[in-house]
C-alpha cells in the first residue's frame, strides 16, 4: 500500500445547508508534499478538518487503509498531524512546554519520553530554549513554529498545515519554508501563497466551490494561466487599456 | 504589546520565587484562614500579620509601592459591600444625622465591623498579589492541580491566563477600527455600535473556542486532561513553611490568650 491518504465521494455542507465539499476524490501517496490551493471559501480547511476526522460526512477517508470511523480515530490522530491556520487557536496552554507536550501526553507516552519528544519538536523547528515562554509573549513568525512542534511532537507520519505563511512577513516566510522543505514526511500544504506551492510542492491540487477542479504537477498548473485567473489566484486579464474599477463609479474625490 | 499584569514580577529571582508554588499556595490560604478567624478588636495580631507580609514582601524584592497600589483596588468592593454597615447595625450610638426626612445613626459596633471587614480584605488580597506576584501563572496552575483542586477549575484558570491577552487585542483593535471611523454621534447611537461590538466579541470567542477545541481533539484530546508535573519540594520549602506557619499561630494564639 504506498497510498497514506485515500478520498472517496466526499460530501460535505455546513449546518446551514451551504454546499462545502462536493464528491471529492483523492489519493495522496506516501512521502508526496501536495498543494491545496484554491480561493477563499473554496473548502480547503473544511477538507483537511475531515484528513483525521475532526469533521465526518458521507463518503470515505481512508488512511494507510484503514477508514476513519470511531474505532481507528485516535490512531489517525496520532498519524496525521494537523496544524490550523491561527496559531492562536493551536497554541491553547499556558507554557510552551505544556503546548509542545499536550499530544505526547495524550497518547500515553511516559514523562521521560514526552520530555525528549518536546525538546526534539522544539529543535526542529529552531526553537530551543523556548520551552518555559508564554505564547503571547511569541512573535507570529514564533508562533506558527511552535505550532509545528505541537504537530511533530507526535511523530505523525503526514504533516497537514492551513495557510502556514499567512501573517508572515517575506523574511519569516522564507525561513518558514526552509523550515518545511526539511521536514521529510509527507505534506499536504493548504494556500494560496503561490511562492510557497512554487517552492515547496511537486503536485498540485487547485479546489474551487467545493470541486477538485485541477490535479496536477505544480509546474503545470502554475503555468496554466487562464486556471488560475479563473479560479481567483492569478491577477485578472488586463485588457490593453488599464483595468479600473469597470462598471463602477468615479471615486470619491476629496 | 506588552502584557504583564497579571503575574508581573513573577520572573524575579529571589528566595520566595524559587518556592514550590505548592507551599506558597498552603501558606497564603492559612494566611488568609488565621486573618479572617482573628477577633476584630486586637489590632496589634493585625499589626503584625501586616509586619509578618512586608517582611516577604522585602525578602521578594518586589517593589513595594507597587504592591501597595495593586492592592487598593479591592477598597472600593469592599467599601461598596460594607459601607452600610455602621448604619444599620444595633448598639451604642456614635453619631446621628438627619437627611432630608431620614434619621440616621451610626453605631460603634457597626464601625468596629467596617473597620474589621477593610483590614481583613485588604491583608488577604496583600497575600494574594505576594503569591501571584512571585510565582508564575502556570506554576501555580500546576500547583493548584497538584493540590487536587477540580481539573475543569484549573483548565478553565488555564484558559482564562492564555486568552484574556488574545481578547483583549481584538478588543483594542476594535476600538481602534471604531475611533478610526470617527466615532461619535447621539449616545443612544454610541450604546447601540457598543452593544454590537460585545456581541461580536461573544460570537468570535465562541468561534475560536470551536477551532481551539478542534486543535485539542486533533492531537488526543479525549475529555481528559493530563500534564507532566516537574514540581519538587526542596528542602528551603520546609523550612519556609514550617517558619511561616509558626510564626502564624504565634501571633493567631496570641490573640486567643489575652482575650
Amino acid at each position: 500500500m504506498d497510498k497514506i491518504i485515500e478520498i472517496e465521494n466526499l460530501s460535505y455542507s455546513y449546518p446551514d445547508g451551504k454546499q462545502a465539499l462536493s464528491d471529492v476524490n483523492l489519493a495522496i501517496g506516501i512521502g508526496e508534499t501536495m498543494a491545496l490551493i484554491g480561493p477563499n471559501g473554496a473548502g480547503k480547511s473544511t477538507l483537511l478538518l475531515h484528513l483525521n476526522g475532526i469533521l465526518r460526512s458521507d463518503g470515505t477517508v481512508k488512511v494507510f487503509g484503514v477508514p476513519l470511523e470511531d474505532r481507528s480515530l485516535k490512531w489517525v490522530r496520532s498519524k496525521v498531524g494537523l496544524v490550523f491556520q491561527d496559531p492562536d487557536d493551536q497554541l491553547f496552554s499556558p507554557t510552551v512546554f505544556d503546548d509542545v507536550a499536550f499530544g505526547p501526553i495524550n497518547m500515553g507516552y511516559s514523562a521521560d519520553e514526552v520530555r525528549g519528544r518536546v525538546a526534539q519538536a522544539l529543535k526542529w523547528v529552531g526553537m530551543e530554549g523556548y520551552e518555559g515562554r508564554s505564547p503571547h509573549h511569541l512573535s507570529v513568525g514564533e508562533k506558527k513554529r511552535i505550532a509545528i512542534a505541537t504537530v511533530l511532537s507526535m511523530s505523525p507520519e503526514i504533516l497537514i498545515i492551513d495557510e502556514p505563511t499567512s501573517n508572515l512577513d517575506p523574511r519569516a516566510k522564507w525561513e518558514l519554508i526552509e523550515l518545511l522543505k526539511r521536514l521529510e514526511m509527507t505534506k499536504i500544504v493548504a494556500s494560496h501563497d503561490l511562492e510557497l506551492v512554487k517552492a515547496l510542492c511537486e503536485r498540485t491540487i487547485v479546489l474551487d466551490e467545493g470541486r477538485v477542479i485541477a490535479d496536477d504537477s505544480t509546474h503545470r498548473i502554475m503555468s496554466n494561466t487562464p486556471l488560475l485567473q479563473a479560479h481567483g489566484l492569478a491577477p485578472p486579464r488586463i485588457n490593453g487599456v488599464q483595468a479600473q474599477g469597470s462598471g463602477q463609479g468615479p471615486l470619491p474625490n476629496g | 504589546m506588552k502584557h504583564g499584569f497579571l503575574d508581573r514580577y513573577s520572573d524575579l529571582d529571589s528566595f520566595i520565587h524559587k518556592l514550590d508554588p505548592r507551599t506558597k499556595v498552603i501558606t497564603t490560604f492559612a494566611f488568609i484562614l488565621v486573618v479572617v478567624l482573628t477577633p476584630p478588636t486586637r489590632w496589634q495580631a493585625f499589626a503584625l500579620y501586616f509586619a509578618l507580609l512586608a517582611s516577604l514582601i522585602l525578602l521578594s524584592k518586589l517593589p513595594p509601592l507597587y504592591v501597595l497600589k495593586r492592592s487598593l483596588v479591592i477598597v472600593p468592593f469592599v467599601l461598596m459591600i460594607a459601607i452600610f454597615i455602621p448604619f444599620f447595625r444595633p448598639g451604642e450610638v456614635v453619631g446621628s444625622y438627619n437627611i432630608w426626612l431620614w434619621e440616621v445613626t451610626v453605631t460603634y459596633s457597626g464601625l468596629l465591623i467596617l473597620w474589621n471587614v477593610i483590614v481583613k480584605a485588604w491583608l488577604s488580597i496583600l497575600s494574594l498579589i505576594v503569591l501571584s506576584s512571585t510565582t508564575k501563572f502556570s506554576e501555580l496552575l500546576k500547583g493548584l492541580e497538584q493540590l487536587r483542586m477540580p481539573k475543569v477549575m484549573v483548565m478553565i484558570l488555564s484558559f482564562m491566563y492564555r486568552y484574556i491577552f488574545v481578547l483583549v487585542a481584538e478588543v483594542i483593535r476594535m476600538k481602534q477600527a471604531r475611533d478610526s471611523r470617527n466615532f461619535g454621534g447621539k449616545r443612544m447611537w454610541q450604546l447601540k455600535t457598543i452593544g454590537n461590538m460585545v456581541g461580536t466579541l461573544f460570537l468570535r470567542s465562541y468561534e475560536r473556542g470551536e477551532r481551539v477545541y478542534g486543535a485539542m481533539v486533533a492531537r488526543g484530546f479525549d475529555g481528559e486532561t493530563r500534564t507532566l508535573s516537574n514540581l519538587r519540594f526542596e528542602r528551603a520549602d520546609l523550612y519556609f513553611g514550617i517558619g511561616f506557619l509558626v510564626c502564624l499561630a504565634m501571633i493567631g494564639l496570641s490573640t486567643l490568650l489575652y482575650l
